[in-house]
């Protein structure tokens, strides 16, 4: 331990009562947040000291900002201080032993997600020793990764073993001052994952939290950095199709993606938190902030989300196109169903010369659900010959639910080509009746004509992680006909 | 094999058939004629089971079996076929997808497992050879920017894969031109079988010099007036349909 963080929990310990700190380190931090609570963080995690002075300038800066209302999403005020910002992991001895002692409903669910059988135990939450197989794989991933020279570890590792690297690029997409929830992640992040692609390197798998070690307990403000090098290329999965449940309502994620000269990043998401019950009581809050930044020439960065779960959503993944000839993309199926809110979109930011974008957001709302795109293209006035074509279509089940479209468009250059379309359809009765007449159930024609309407951004999953998406849009949408 | 009996059924407030009966044994061919608005294609709707009609009097049974009750898709794995008049577009939707899923719901409705995707396959060019179809059509949305006459090929593919017991084929002579009608005629001879019965909907009898009907029936203000042999036909081309609102009102 350094000479720094020892004085560091020498303040911590002063500042509380003796002993607190292994206290925390099993029980958690009493709710609530200010200066101390992110010393004790930081202490915690035994961060160098610029880690410590970046998290209290966010804090500093969070405290001056004002909540964002701008969202087409509504909930009750959140009280920050009645919440914890470290939870300790869950002891063994706290979690369920067995499959058996597990939620059937839970386990129901993982049967139709077609989830392998030991897959579930990790993803209920079993006690890690019950867990067979996991451990060899990830041993056997890591190793053909560290001969690659990739660097995929959690976020805290990486601050104790490549801080250079964690301290050139953090905060370098997505500034503290942001926005309202990334300045609080800012402060309070709990972990997250950290990519580094070397120079020409294609990594030789497709990246998934999944097998990151340590990835338990990565709390409700995760944060996540990938960084490819000149000539490199990442796909990287984030989530998971099985139900997550949290007992934190609220999620404030942070992800910032640096591709330099060449590089390609490739960023997939499905988001599939608990959405609260069919009346709209309780879910997730998930405030997220994706960015990604094509730094170097000719880079490219490609999100795609399919995102099914939560109460409310807000989450706009974006593109800075700074590097000249560089690509942005961005696919995202969004469903709502029940009572969530999903206010969610992109961002293309075109400041380099010839960049190009494209964006593909295909919104399904069903019972009273309220789904928005909200997306902007900018063109700056250096960025000569930019282009966009921006495709958003809306899917309605039902007649309480709603769809919401606010494209945003600043062009300061006379040379972008812009094109936008915009469809909002209902699966008709006809397409309904058609397929039962040809003996396929009402529940199978919806997800039929689901899938079909979102087949052009499924064609950009990984495979493995399409037929996933398929089968969760098919369990999300359950009851939204009839 | 199909029983209508003094059909009444009414669409919101409006009664389409009045009264109508039809007996269509296995093996035979029926055409249904009619000028616009006599209730032609109300009949199909309503063998079929479409929701927006309600049947207010009369019973349809099907193999002895009351048919009113039953759900679209229930009838469809029974082995009623509707060709649609106007067949809709599912965008996105692979048209051999479509119809592997209707062709595994009838087979598990029969207790047999899923169709093998190669069979499938196989069986599927088969009849497109037959239709004279372009094979990439299986791969195509769901008659996703389909021509007409590419549409009605495609109900008549479906009908060949599917092996229905009856048939009702709602104008599929509509809108095809003369190559298109000959495929389409072609494809519905070769399904012409003992233990199948055809029900063709049609305004012209143009169809019917290619599909030749054992029996033919013409409707008016929603039930039949009169019904012939092919002849009929002819006549009714000779005279027009308004000789038979003659008849009807006189009779």
């Amino acid at each position: 331990m350094s000479v720094e963080t020892e004085n560091l929990e020498q303040l911590v310990n002063r500042r509380y009562a003796h002993g607190f700190v292994t206290d925390i380190a099993s029980e958690g931090l009493p709710p609530g947040l200010n200066e101390d609570v992110v010393r004790a963080i930081s202490a915690l995690k035994q961060e160098p000291e610029f880690l410590l002075e970046w998290r209290l300038r966010a804090y500093r800066q969070w405290l001056e900002m004002t909540e964002p209302e701008w969202a087409h999403v509504h909930y009750p005020r959140i009280d920050y201080n009645s919440i914890s910002y470290y939870s300790a992991p869950k002891s063994d001895k706290d979690r369920p032993q067995s499959l058996e002692e597990v939620d059937p409903k839970l386990l129901e669910t993982y049967d139709k997600l077609g989830i392998p059988l030991h897959e579930r135990a990790r993803l209920a939450g079993v006690a890690v020793d019950a867990v067979f197989d996991s451990v060899s794989v990830a041993t056997t991933f890591k190793k053909k990764l560290s001969e690659a020279g990739v660097i995929f570890s959690s976020f805290s590792d990486a601050v104790r073993e490549h801080p250079a690297l964690v301290k050139k690029y953090l905060g370098s997409v997505v500034p503290q001052r942001d926005n309202y929830f990334a300045a609080l992640n800012s402060a309070v992040f709990s972990d997250g994952s950290f990519v580094y692609i070397p120079k020409g390197v294609r990594c030789p798998m497709e990246l998934s939290t999944y097998f990151r070690i340590n990835a338990a307990n990565t709390g409700q403000f995760e944060r996540t950095l990938i960084i490819a090098d000149e000539g490199s290329h990442v796909s990287y999965l984030e989530g998971c199709t099985a139900p997550m449940r949290d007992e934190n309502q609220l999620h404030a994620a942070v992800v910032e993606l640096v591709a330099l000269d060449d590089a390609e990043i490739k960023y997939s998401t499905v988001q599939n938190w608990y959405p609260g019950d069919e009346n709209g009581v309780g879910g997730i809050y998930n405030f997220v902030t994706k960015r990604g930044d094509c730094r170097g020439t000719n880079s490219k960065i490609c999100w795609t989300q399919v995102e099914t779960g939560s109460a409310i959503t807000w989450k706009y993944p974006s593109c800075i196109l700074r590097g000249d000839n560089s690509v942005g993309e961005f696919y995202s199926v969004a469903v709502a169903n029940n009572y969530q809110q999903a206010d969610t979109g992109t961002k293309m930011i075109h400041i380099g010369r010839n960049t190009s974008s494209t964006i593909v957001s295909k919104g399904i709302s069903a019972g009273h659900a309220q789904n928005a795109y909200r997306g902007l293209v900018r063109v700056m006035p250096q960025a000569s010959s930019a282009r966009n074509h921006t495709q958003c279509d809306s899917l309605l089940i039902g007649k309480d639910c709603g769809a919401h479209t606010f494209p945003y468009m600043e062009i300061r250059n006379p040379s972008a080509r812009i094109e936008h379309e915009a469809t909002t359809s209902k699966i008709s009765a006809d397409q309904m009746f058609y397929c039962r007449q040809r003996g396929i159930s009402e529940e199978d024609a919806v997800n039929m004509i689901v899938n079909g309407f979102c087949k052009e951004v499924f064609n950009e999953l990984p495979m493995e992680f399409a037929v996933e998406a398929q089968a969760l849009l098919n369990v999300s949408l359950e009851g939204a006909v009839g | 094999m199909l029983k209508i009996r003094n059909l009444d059924a009414s669409i919101g407030d409006t009664q389409i058939l009045r009264g109508l009966s039809l007996n269509v044994n296995a093996g035979e061919v029926h055409a249904i004629m009619g000028p616009n608005g006599s209730g032609k294609s109300t009949l199909a709707q309503v063998i079929a089971g479409h929701d927006d009609y309600v049947v207010t009097g009369g019973s349809i049974t099907f193999k002895g079996e009351d048919l009113v009750p039953l759900a679209p898709e229930a009838r469809a794995r029974e082995g009623i076929f509707l060709g649609f008049q106007y067949p809709v577009e599912i965008p996105g939707v692979n048209n051999a997808y479509l119809l592997k899923a209707a062709v595994n719901a009838k087979r598990k409705h029969q207790g047999l497992g899923e169709i093998d995707a190669f069979e499938f396959l196989k069986l599927a060019r088969e009849k497109m050879t037959m239709l004279d179809m372009d094979p990439k059509f299986l791969h195509r949305g769901v008659n996703q920017g389909f021509s007409g006459g590419e549409k009605k090929r495609n109900e008549i593919l479906q009908m060949a894969m599917l092996e229905p017991e009856l048939a009702i084929l709602d104008e599929t002579d509509s809108g095809l031109d003369i190559d298109a009608l000959k495929a389409v005629a072609g494809g519905i001879n070769a399904l012409r079988d003992p233990a199948r019965a055809i029900i063709l909907v049609t305004h012209y009898q143009r169809l019917l010099d290619y599909v030749e009907p054992d029996h033919i029936h013409v409707l008016s203000e929603g039930r039949i007036v009169r019904s012939g042999d092919k002849s009929l036909a002819h006549e009714l081309e000779d005279k027009g349909y308004e000789w038979l609102q003659d008849i009807a009102s006189a009779g």
